[in-house]
This record gives structure tokens, sequence and C-alpha cells, in this order.
């Protein structure tokens, strides 16, 4: 008998159509291909034409069809009836929630406008909501940045003028040793995955940090497991080997750098602050002559070694300080939970890479002082760290030192270093400075948010007293770029430093895991004054799902998904971008919504009309734009410079160009995004190279060549401690000037966190890491992504395991010296012994995201979350310091610790809160996506 | 493995029903005309019918099922279809002529109950021949199967000193299969060591499963059974298949319904326990993909 | 048709590099995304919002952590699963109905679902577990290779590759021809000691799984001081380190 097998058509119709939009799934805005079938989505692939992921796609990027028919998605207008809280809510028509809205805020504008807060979480168009905030007139605007990773933005905008986050990369193609410091598993995740998946393919090595060994770590050739909070002692301690063994980049440091800068030594109001000439320029001494001259002079030589009028350079100042042996390895070790001998190999490999596999390119290039070089000289050296090293008291400081590391390597802008991608290379001072000039009935005096470079640009009242909601740059946290957005609640519900009227906040999920201590923050959301009135009067929230802090708030105005919407991806907000090229992208409606929603910045559009805010209505009163689309092309924030830089003008313009009504179209037919390549001699070496230079004037990044030097010694920190020393007008309060002090050491430095001070009793670090298949809260109404992640254990290293005799189902009460909560355990060998962690944010409230009651989110899932608060335990000085870095505010999730004992299993994690009833109707039992009709 | 009441059904009924259509058809048991014939046949069709369609309940889409009888060459399950069915169109002749003429066809009879017993092996083979659980894949399996055909056909014959004989038998298979079977999965040689190739580098143990829900394979394949659960099983399925039946048939007198009734209600009880125990003690060897083993 | 094919003209499968992968689970949900739209009935989510949610999936991610014999730190490893595609694959002759068969020209393991009466015995037969029962559907689901992707004129040739693959963001996943000794997958086989799992099964599986690469190497020796601080003080140091300029 012969053998049989059926005939199979191998060559099916795959879809109707393909309609590429760009990803939001996650923050990482990957190009996606939308198959649609009948109209419907069918089908969803990474674009390989698209820059960020060339074609790939990860486990949230394809489960996004699960996401735009999630059950969970809000319907209509919303106006509560109920209280706070309850879940009870009446269905309104969109023109009376916009009314209702306009009711609340236009008299607080015309009266009083800081008593209106608006907030937005993971929201990409920052640039339209701080517009729009600012023509509102208040200063209490700001994203959600402060409880994210500030710390990684601020400490490298103030170092290297360029950040981690998405906005730089390992040059993955030329890279030999990949250094990743930290949980890093969000921000610009898929181009992390293949550029280790290519580093490794080619030979290259990867190095992890990291309390856990999971994730990139999983991959990584070796891995040293640091205790929570040490990175900073570490990453000193690899300084003080490479200074002591003379693996510098010298010739890097005295061309790029300020390492040659001369630092005043005189006592006074300017000690400390660098030597500059009558042109406000930065003084150092030319080796060929001996002179002091601008470190712009052409062909000068920059001598790290001058010393000029008793001041000594930079370079003496950190060569002082880091050959230090309290940086030894050998006094560090136990503190770091690493070997001397390990931190020794670790310094060792990363000057062997460095210096000994140094590469060349041929590639001539000139930089800003004239001087022709004629190739490029690589440090095949790359590093990357986010969140995880962050999110400390110490985490700013920490961030700074790791790009210092970098700079001595000479392995910042380089071949086969860590490369920046436009907007970014950008110097500190070409940022805003912070805006809270408030006039009832008028715009803010300028951006809320930016980088203050000395007290006179902090967010202060005439009292001294901080003038934003959040204290955002305020003594008590100076360079809190990105907003304080987790102190908003507990400082409007304390009147400190002044009560609000108007909480109006988007796609922040506040009443649950955006929020440290989260009961609490449910309770001040729910509290209500003497008057009977709610403490927070109004809440005004978008969303386009239900999360758990619908429940909390007055008036829902719900948001569209992403395959519904417009979006932009812009320059001039945070883009998706090559090391190589600039690159913005937009979504668009690929399909229309099902539902009475609308997209959240359409509705800010139209509410800025109804407001008759400015800029966002024409002389005759009318509303300017009709929606956001309509904002996005005819938008110009400076002449000829708009939200998208791809097809301005006749089509032709790229970057600068008067407004072309078809730019979206020509984007649709573009893959939905833009990408505008550098001149090859301007790729490496950004912040110092003249062809890059002109290239991003040329289309509009900025408006005149910018080259700067590297900050190693931070001249705005050191006005800070000036401050705090008692010079200057404007002074901060006594009891926070040793602290300030110490945090704005102007050199990289390394304190204890303040988490663990006073911790004795709680001798465990507990991390949360999210998942790579996971975003934030909104994936478990995933249906696919659910199964994956549908509750999360708290994982145990081995000695804390047996010691307590833990086995496989057992519990655990975990306490902090805040609160407690009840979880399942479970045993991880490969993390380090006085760590434990768990998935971040996979824990739910029950009657949220249209999950059923028992869904095991809600019974077995957990948050952190309850054992951190938002401020540190009393000292007993009768003052309450808030839990976030005393340099940016940034929240310090990670300084946690916890003391752990057996519990008996049960059926619910604890705490274990009462379900709210679901805005939405309930969901389908079960799901067959594709079902045949 | 999944002890699902549709497969305990069918193998143990469908096992009896063959066991006691092979003494039949070999006209060991030769009943009356007319209604007693009627009554003997239709017990021993009653339980392998009734087995058998039991076994329609374990599946997903039984609309095929008619194609189950077409992969004879490859598919034990495929053979026991065709001899389930061949067994029964063969014998029915048999039993027509026993219940209406009186006497056996012995020409038809004898190779009908060499197919009921061919049956029962096919059906010991659908376990047997599974490399992936190795609790089941010995040579044991299919003597258990078989002993407990021929022990429950010996009971409803109503041959006490056989029936005791072979509940002796029984007796010493399922302590057998018990023993040897604990040893089976460690004598495999599957390893979470081979099953992820990571042996080379150590020991291996899950830290994190695929989902943490569950799926058809951890439904299907990964029961965990307690120790001492399974111990006390281990003795009421041999005490209720075997000690007890036999006690019985030892009491009572040679031919007594009531003896066999009884005998027979501890046996099916017993051989339940076992068949269940048979199952829910089965070990998959993916179910170390999920550490589990 | 149960019986396994004599031999099949081509060898298709997968190489899975365990050093690569980061467990991200891009490729279990691209694939679950790829076959419920495509090849047979839709792949159903059972309590998709409920305590006991229960999806067929035909690609799934387990996390393991290696102990290594040699002393030394657990090392984590994350460990893609999916049909393995066997020469001598089991699934196939024990289906009664000849729903299961392995295609004579590319060797992919198929479920002719028109003739699957879901007895589930396939699934006992795969020591992988590799095959899931779709519970609404009553049939056995598996992967396909996406046979539906890799000869489909309707796709651009570069995108004839299982869904699995063309998603992987590391790169971990490669699709190729092990019947052809010069393919990619079969270099990378050879050049990385590429492996069977559960070789004792006798399945003979089609796709191999690259090793990890050694972890966790023992400490560079330190670099030497260009000077003892101590003795020079920093200046003196200084002096010796700016020398070099």
């Amino acid at each position: 008998m012969t053998y049989r097998q059926p005939i199979l058509d191998t060559s099916p119709k795959v879809s109707d159509e393909i309609r590429k939009t760009t990803c939001y799934m996650c923050a990482c805005r990957c190009g996606i291909n939308v198959h649609m079938k009948n109209g419907r989505v069918a089908y969803i692939e990474g674009n390989r034409d698209h820059p960020i992921n060339k074609g790939v796609l990860c486990a949230k990027g394809s489960s996004g069809i699960m996401q735009v028919t999630a059950p969970s998605r809000l319907r209509h207008p919303m106006k509560r009836v109920g209280p706070r809280g309850s879940g009870e809510f009446q269905e309104i028509s969109w023109d009376e929630a916009l009314e209702l809205a306009v009711s609340w805020l236009k008299p607080l504008r015309e009266t009083n406008p800081e008593k209106m807060a608006f907030f937005t979480g993971r929201d990409q168009s920052q640039s339209l909501t701080g517009f729009w905030a600012q023509a509102y007139g208040t200063q209490n605007y700001a994203a959600h940045g402060g409880f994210c990773s500030v710390n990684m933005a601020a400490g490298g905008i103030y170092t290297i003028g360029g950040a981690f986050w998405e906005f730089g990369t390992p040059d993955w193609d030329r890279t030999k040793l990949f250094v990743l410091f930290g949980v890093a598993e969000d921000h610009d995740s898929n181009p992390i995955k293949m550029g280790i998946g290519k580093l490794k393919t080619r030979g290259g090595r990867v190095i992890g940090v990291n309390p856990i060994r999971s994730g990139y770590n999983a991959v990584a050739d070796d891995w040293y497991g640091v205790t929570p909070g040490a990175d900073g002692l570490l990453i000193l301690a690899l300084v003080h080997e490479l200074f002591k063994a003379g693996k510098i980049d010298l010739e890097y440091l005295a061309r790029f750098t300020n390492a040659p800068c001369l630092v005043k030594a005189d006592a006074g109001p300017e000690n400390g602050l660098l030597l500059r000439d009558a042109d406000d320029k930065l003084l150092v001494i030319d080796k060929r002559s001996g002179k002091p001259v601008p470190f712009d002079t052409p062909g000068v030589r920059p001598d790290l070694g001058a010393t000029h009028q008793g001041c000594r350079t930079v370079f003496q100042v950190m060569a002082e300080k880091y050959l230090d042996e309290k940086y030894a390895p050998e006094a560090v070790a136990e503190r770091v939970g690493i070997s001397a001998e390990r931190i020794k190999g670790f310094a060792a490999e990363l000057a062997h890479v460095a210096f000994d596999e140094a590469i060349e390119l041929d590639q001539p290039w000139t930089d800003f002082r004239g001087d022709k070089h004629d190739k490029m000289i690589g440090r095949p050296v790359s590093f990357h760290a986010m969140r995880g090293i962050s999110a400390h008291s110490n985490g700013f400081q920490t961030a700074r030192a790791l790009h210092m590391l970098q700079v001595l390597l000479g392995a910042v802008e380089c071949p086969g270093g860590w490369r920046m991608k436009p907007p970014y290379p950008k110097p500190v001072e070409g940022h805003p400075k912070p805006h809270c000039g408030v006039t009832p009935g008028k715009p803010l005096n300028g951006p809320h948010l930016g980088y203050p470079l000395g007290p006179e640009h902090l967010a202060l009242k005439e009292d001294g007293s901080p003038a934003r909601i959040d204290k955002a740059f305020s003594w008590e946290n100076p360079l809190s770029a990105h907003g304080m957005m987790h102190m908003v609640i507990s400082n409007a519900h304390a009147g400190d430093p002044y009560k609000i009227d108007t909480l109006f906040l988007y796609m922040a999920n506040m009443a649950w895991n955006s929020s440290m201590n989260t009961r609490a923050v449910i309770e001040m959301l729910t509290d209500k004054g003497e008057d009977g009135e709610y403490v927070i009067p109004r809440i005004i929230y978008s969303d386009a799902y239900s999360s758990e802090m619908v429940a909390y708030a007055d008036l829902i105005l719900p948001d569209t998904t992403y395959l519904e919407r417009h979006d932009c991806i812009s320059l001039l907000d945070r883009p998706i971008g090559e090391a190589d090229a600039a690159a913005d992208a937009i979504r668009w409606p690929v399909v229309e919504p099902d539902r009475n929603v609308r997209g959240f910045q359409s509705v800010l559009i139209d509410l800025g009309a109804r407001l008759g805010l400015p800029g966002f209505v024409n002389e005759d009163g009318g509303a300017k734009y009709k929606d956001y689309a309509d904002y996005i092309v005819s938008h110009e924030r400076r002449p000829g410079v708009g939200p998208l830089m791809g097809f301005r003008g006749n089509g032709e313009g790229v970057g600068r160009g008067a407004p072309n009504p078809d730019q979206i179209k020509r984007y649709i037919e573009n893959g939905a995004f833009f990408l505008a390549h550098m001149p090859e001699d301007g790729s490496y070496f950004k912040p110092w190279n003249k062809s890059y230079q002109d290239w991003a004037v040329k289309i509009g990044l900025f408006d005149a060549p910018s080259p700067y030097l590297f900050s190693l010694y931070s001249e705005p920190m050191r006005r800070f401690q000036l401050a705090a020393e008692g010079h200057g007008d404007r002074q901060p309060p006594d009891h926070l000037r040793d602290r300030l002090k110490q945090a704005m050491e102007p050199l990289p430095c390394w304190y204890t966190p303040f988490g663990d001070e006073d911790a004795e009793d709680y001798p465990i670090h507990a991390l949360t890491q999210r998942p790579m298949a996971m975003y934030h809260s909104w994936g478990s109404q995933n249906a696919w992504l659910r199964q994956i992640h549908g509750q999360n254990p708290l994982y145990l290293p081995t000695g804390i395991w047996e010691k307590h005799g833990f086995a496989e189902g057992d519990w655990a009460r975990v306490s902090s010296p805040h609160g407690e909560i009840v979880v399942p355990v479970a045993h991880m060998a490969g993390l380090n012994p006085n760590t434990v962690w768990t998935w971040n944010a996979i824990g739910k409230r029950k009657g949220a995201w249209a999950l059923e009651e028992n869904a095991p989110e809600a019974t077995k899932g957990f948050l952190l979350n309850h054992l951190i608060h938002e401020l540190l335990p009393a000292k007993g000085d009768g003052l309450r310091w808030s839990n976030s870095d005393p340099v940016t505010g940034q929240a310090a999730w990670f300084d946690l610790r916890v003391k752990i004992e057996k519990a008996p299993a049960r059926h619910h994690t604890e705490p274990n809160l009462p379900p709210i009833k679901s805005p939405v109707p309930e969901a389908p039992k079960h799901r067959r996506q594709g079902e045949k009709a | 493995m999944h002890p699902a009441p549709s497969v305990i059904v069918f193998t143990v009924l469908s096992g009896l029903g063959f066991g006691f259509l092979a003494y039949l058809g070999a006209g060991l048991v030769v009943p009356p005309a007319g209604w007693a014939a009627f009554l003997v046949w239709g017990l021993g069709y009653g339980f392998a019918v009734v087995g058998l369609l039991a076994s329609v309940f374990h599946l997903g889409n039984p609309k095929n099922a008619i194609r189950a009888f077409s992969q004879w060459r490859t598919s034990w399950l495929s053979r026991e279809g065709i001899f389930s069915v061949l067994t029964l169109l063969i014998l029915a002749p048999v039993a027509l002529f026993e219940i209406f003429g009186g006497f056996p066809l012995a020409t038809l009879g004898w190779p009908g109950a060499l197919l009921a017993l061919v049956t029962v092996f096919c059906t010991s083979m659908i376990y047997a021949q599974l490399k992936t659980v190795p609790r089941w894949n010995q040579w044991l399996t299919p003597v258990m199967f078989m002993t407990f055909a021929l022990t429950g056909g010996a009971i409803l014959s109503g041959f006490n000193v056989l029936s005791i004989l072979l509940c002796v038998v029984l007796t010493a298979v399922l302590v057998a299969i018990f023993n040897v079977g604990d040893k089976r999965l460690a004598d495999s040689g599957s390893t979470m060591e081979t099953a992820t190739g990571l042996g080379k580098i150590g020991k291996v143990r899950l830290y994190e499963g695929p989902h943490t829900g569950t799926n058809y394979l951890m439904d299907e394949m990964i029961y965990v059974v307690g120790r001492r659960h399974a111990q006390k099983l281990r003795v009421i399925a041999v005490a209720f298949a075997a000690i007890l039946p036999a006690l019985v048939m030892l009491i009572a007198p040679e031919g007594s319904l009531f003896g066999i009734a009884l005998a027979l209600i501890f046996h099916l009880t017993g051989a339940a326990a076992a068949r269940w125990l048979f199952f829910a003690e089965a070990e998959h060897v993916v179910g170390l993909y999920y550490g589990a083993r | 048709m149960t019986e396994l094919p004599q031999k099949t003209d081509r060898k298709l499968g997968l190489v899975i590099d365990l050093d690569i992968c980061v467990g991200c689970h891009a490729c279990v949900t691209a694939c679950k995304g790829w076959n419920t739209e495509n090849y047979g009935a839709p792949l159903a989510d059972m309590n998709a919002y409920g305590e006991d949610p229960s999806g067929t999936f035909l690609n799934r991610i387990h996390s393991y952590e290696v102990q290594p014999s040699g002393g030394g730190c657990a090392q984590t490893v994350h460990f893609p699963k999916s049909c393995l595609h066997c020469e001598d694959a089991p699934c196939v002759t024990v289906c009664p109905t000849g729903a299961s068969y392995k295609r004579a020209e590319d060797g992919i393991v198929l479920v002719n679902e028109d003739a699957c009466m879901g007895c589930g015995l396939c699934a006992w037969a795969c020591p992988y577990g590799a095959r899931e029962m779709d519970r609404a559907a009553g049939v056995m689901k598996k992967c396909t290779l996406c046979v539906d992707r890799i000869y489909n004129e309707n796709l651009p040739e570069v995108d004839r590759v299982p869904a699995c693959v063309r998603t992987c963001p590391a790169g971990a996943r490669h699709f190729g021809d092990f019947a052809d000794p010069d393919s990619n997958v079969s270099r990378m086989v050879a050049e990385r000691g590429g492996m069977d799992l559960m070789p004792e099964q006798g399945t003979k599986p089609v796709n191999k799984y690259l090793p990890p690469r050694p972890k966790d190497r023992p400490a560079a020796a330190p670099l030497t001081p260009i000077a003892d601080v101590k003795a020079t003080g920093v200046a003196g140091f200084l002096d010796r380190l700016l020398e070099k300029l």
C-alpha cells in the first residue's frame, strides 16, 4: 500500500489587507502589521521595515488582538452616582461629560489654576498634554517618570546629555561586551533582545549585574548577584581599579569631557564651581602654551594634570576621590555582595575589551573645534541600565556613576560603545527650566518640567515653600525633572503644600499598582472632610480599560485602544529612533471603535477649545483643531517645526517645513514611521561631531549647533551644595542642609539607601521585576497573557527557603516597617542570598479589569506596594522624610526591606480588599479568536 | 495520568465482558437455551458493549470514531476496535445458536473466544506500548489486563475453583505490577536532565512553569496521588478484586447466583480501584518538563 | 495515514538556541495568533477571564534552574518547547483514525482535523507534551511548523518561515532543512553541539536544541596598578599616569 496523506492548501489567503501602525502594548513602540479580515483585526506581526523592531515582535505585541477586544474596555462616558469606590456609575453622553468637565475646570482656571492638578501615566503624548496644561495655566502637571525611572533620565542628562531608556543604544553591530545593570526588561525591550541575540551569536559576551538571575540575566555569560542598592558602590570600586591601573581613556577625557576643567579653590560663593572666561566659557589649560583657553579653542590640547592659580583639574579631584582605599574591592565586597576577586576580574575584563580589543573605523570626521580626525577609535564595551539601579534613594548618584564609568572607558558615542539616538545628545543646558508662574486666566509662564541648573530654577513660592503639589523642584528633591506623581494624592490629601480642587488623571492606576501604600491611597481618595465633601473634591479620569482607578473617579472619559486612535511618537516628546537616524511614528485608527469612546488626546483638544485655552482656539474663539490628527499635522511648536518631522511642506521637507495636510496619509503609506539618516561621518561622537551638529540643525532638532563637554563634574549640583553651605539668596530649610550637601555631591558618590537605615529588624531586600510578557497592570485583561502570568509567587533564595523550612505550596507573612502581606512563595536558587522578589503588578483588585472575582490575579496575586510607604518611618526628629531620591524625588521602590515568616496556606493573599463593582458587563466565559462564523 | 471515569469504566467492563465472552465462546459455559442463554450471553455482550460505549465519552470528536477501524497496521487502539467488533460479530451466531438452538457452535465459538482475548490484549497494548508512561510500558500490563479478564470471566461463569486460582494469580500480578511499576520511571532513564538536555551542566529544577494556570497536558497527564492514599487504595484493590471474591467463591456453593453476584461486586469494586490506580499512579514523562516527577 | 513514510525528502524543523533565549514568550503568542486564525479549528481559551484559564497553545516556554555539578551559582535557562517533528513519531503510529501523519515531502507531523476523533492517545504517546487537545473543538492541536506559511505564495518570500521564528526578538529560533547538511540549521547543530531531547525515548526528534555556552568563568586576573598610590601620593601617581599622554 502506498503512503497516502491529505492534500493540503499550503497557500491559503493570509488576510484581506495589512494596515501598518505602531504597537502600544508597552513603551517600546514597535512597528506592526495589522492583518485585517472582513474588517476585523485578525493577526498582528512585526513590521520588517521598522527601525525599532525590524519585523520581530514580543509576546505583548503579538497578543494585541486580545487587548483590542478585551471585555474590560470602557464603553461610555460615565458619571459617578454611588460613593467613591463603589463602582456605581451612570452612562452619560460625551456632551454632558465634556460640559461637566468644563464646569469644573473653567472657574478654577479663572480663579486659581493651581487647584487643578493634571497628571498622566503611561502616556506617550506629553508634548501635547504639557502644552495643554501650560495653556490652562496650572503649574501642577507631570507624567509618571517620577515613580518610574527619572533617576536614570536625569542622571544621564546631567552627566552626558543623554540617557539610557530608549534614548540610546549599545552599538550592537560592533560591541564586544555588553554590561547590563539591574532590571531593564521594559524600555527598548525588543531592540535589547535583538541586540543581545546578535552580540552573543557573534561570540560577544554579556555581563549581568542584578540580584536576580532571570530574563536577560539568564543569558548573561557572567552574572554578578549584587545586593540591591549597592550597585553604585560596585561601580565606584570598578572605577577605583581602572584608575589605579591607568586603564582610562585619557585622550577622550581631555577632549570631550570636563575632566580638564579647573575647579575653583577659593572659599566663598563660587568655591567648587568651574573656571570660566568673561564669555562664561569653560577654561582649560592648553598643553601647548600652558595658558588657560576656552575649551573649544581650535587645536587645543587640554591638560588633565594642570593646576592654575590654585585650581586643580576635575581629573585631579576625581583621582584623589576614587583612588581612596574606601573604594577598593576588598573594602566594598561585603556590602556589595560580590567577592573582591570577582570585582577585580570584572574591572580587568572591562579594561581588556575597551583597550586591548579597541576597534578603528576608517571614517574621517571633524570635531566641534574644527580638529580633523582620520579615523574613529572605538571602545567596544557598552552598558545599559534602567529601573533596577534607579529606583533607590541613591539611584541618581548611581546612574551618574555608571555614566562616569562609561566615559572613563571612552565608551560613549564611539564605535562599539553606547550611542545616543536623536534628539539626543542634548546638553543639560539645552533643556527647558521648570516654570511655576501662575496667573489666573492666563497660561503658565513656561513649560512645567525641565532641568534646573541651580537653586534659581527651583519651583518655589515667595516664602520658599514648594510651588507644586508634588513638591517637585523643591529643596526636598531639586532635580525632579519628571515631577513626582506618586506624591500628588498624599500631598493633596494632607493639604501639604496646599489643597487642590480637581485632580485630572490619564492612564495612571493610582488606586492600585501605581501607588506606594495602596490601601492608604484608596482611603485618601475616599476620605471626606468635616463638610462632608471629599478631601480631594473632584477627580476626572481617562483610561481605555476598567482599571482599579476607575471606581475612584467622579467623571470617566473613556479612551480608545491603541488600534482605534491617532497618536504621534514625536521628536518633541519621546521619539523612537536609531543611533544613526532620527525617527518618529504615528498610530492611526486601523479599526473604528465599536463603543462610545474617544481618543483622550482628541478629548483634551476639545476641552482646550471649550475652555478657550490659547493655542486651542482661533482668534474667533472657534476650535483650532478638529481632533488630535489635525493637531498632529497642523500644530507648530516653532515655525516650521511640528509634532512630526517627515513629509513636511510640499511633502519633501524633513524636520522643517510648513504643515502638510497630507502628512498622516504619507506616514501611513510609509509604514506609519519616518526615518531621517544622518551623514555617515556624523553618526559617532555626535556631541562633538560637526557633521552631526549641522545635520541636527538642518532637520530642526535645535536651531544652532550645540556641542558640549560631558559633565563628569556637575556644576549644577555643586550650586545646590553651595546653597546648602549657606551661599546665595535662595536658601534651603536648615533641616535639609546636611542631606543636600551629601546628595548633591558634584562627583558621583555612593551612600547607604535610606531604606537601609534602621532596618536591622528587616534583613531582607524585596524587589519586583516586570515580566517580559506583561506591561504594567494591563496585561491581566489579556486572555492570552494572563495564562502565562496569572499569579505571582514571592521567590525566595535557597538560604531563606531552607532556613524557614519552606516547601512547594507554602505561604509566608512578609512584613516591612510599614505593613504586611501574606503570599505564596517559591524557591529560586539564582538569587542574591538577601533578596526576595516577585513579578510586578500581577495582583488585581476583585472586580477590576473585567475578571471574575475569583480570578487568580485577585486571590493568589499580590502587590508589594502595600509594604512600601511614600514616607520613611519616623526618625524621631518630628519630620517625615519622603521615601525617594533626595536629588530627583524618584520613588525608592527598591529600597524596600522586609522580614519573612512561614504562614499557613490560605485561599486569599492578604490584604484581601473587598470587591469593587465592575463598570463594564461580565466577560464571556470562553473565547475562540478567529472562530469561523 | 488523569483517572478519567470513562476510561476506567471502559477498560474494566469491556475486560470483564470480553473475558466472559471468551468462556462462553469456548463453550466452557453452556447455558440452557432460551431466556437463560439470552441472559448469560446478554451479560457478556452487555459488559463488553457498555464498556466500549463508555470509551466514546472519552472522545473529543466522536463523529469521527468510525475512522478508528482504519489504522490496524500501526495502532493498537484501532486493532482493539476492530477485534472487539469482530469478536462481537463472530460470537453473535454462537450466541443465537445457544439461545435458540441450545447447543454451542464450536467452529465459530473457539475463534470467537480467542478473538475476545485478543481484544483484551489489544486494549492492554494501548497502554503497554507507551514508552512515555514507563509504569505501563512493560509485559505485566497485558498480563494484568488478561488476568482481570479471565478472573472476572471465571467468576461470572461460576467456576469456583478456577476463580480462586485466578484470584491468587491476580493477587500476585497486582502486587508485582505495583512494585515493579514503582521503579519503572527511574529505570526508564528519562529525567529532567534528559528531558531538557541540560544534564551536562548539572542538576535541573523547574523555576517557572510556562503558564501559571493549567492546561490539557497538566490535566490529562500530570496527576499526583498521595503515597499514603495510594497505599491504602492498593490494599483495597487487592482485597476487593482478588481476596474477597476468592473467599466468597470458597464459601459459596458451586453455581450459587448469590455467591457469583457478591464475588462479582467485590471484584468489580477492586478492579475499579486497581484501574483508578493504574491511571492515577502512571507517571507520564511530560511531567518532567513541569517539574512534577 | 499513520504509517510513517519510509523516508522524507526533506527534514524541516527548528533549531532553538538556549544560549540566547531570554524567555520572553514572544514565540508563544505569535504562534497562538497565527494558528488560531489559520490551520484547522481556532485555538480555544476556556475560562478566558475566570479562575482557571486554560487555552490551547502549540508552543510554550518553561524556565529551569541548573545547579552546575562543578559548583558555582545556579543558571537560569529559558526553554521553548513545541513539536519536534520526530522521525520516529510515536504520536503518528498510535493514531487509530489516520488523522495524525508525517508528511513524506518535508517530514512535518500534522493532524488532519477532519479525521481526528479526539481520543488523545497521540498526546499520551508524545514524550514532549507537544500536543494539546482543543477543548472547544475536541480535536488534537499541535505545531504545524506553520505549513500554511512556509510555502505560502501569498506571503513575501522572506516571511515564509514559522510565525515563532519570524517574531523571535533574540533570534533564538531558526528554521531549516536538516536533511541538507549545508543548511543553516545543520551547520549550527554541527558547530554548537545541537542536542536531542529525551533521546532514550527513541523518537529521533528533528528539532534540535543548542546548549547554553559555558557560564560564570573564573574571574580574570586583576589589573596591575601603575604605581602604589600610598608611596607616590596622588600627585605622584597622576604624574606617572599622565606621562602616557
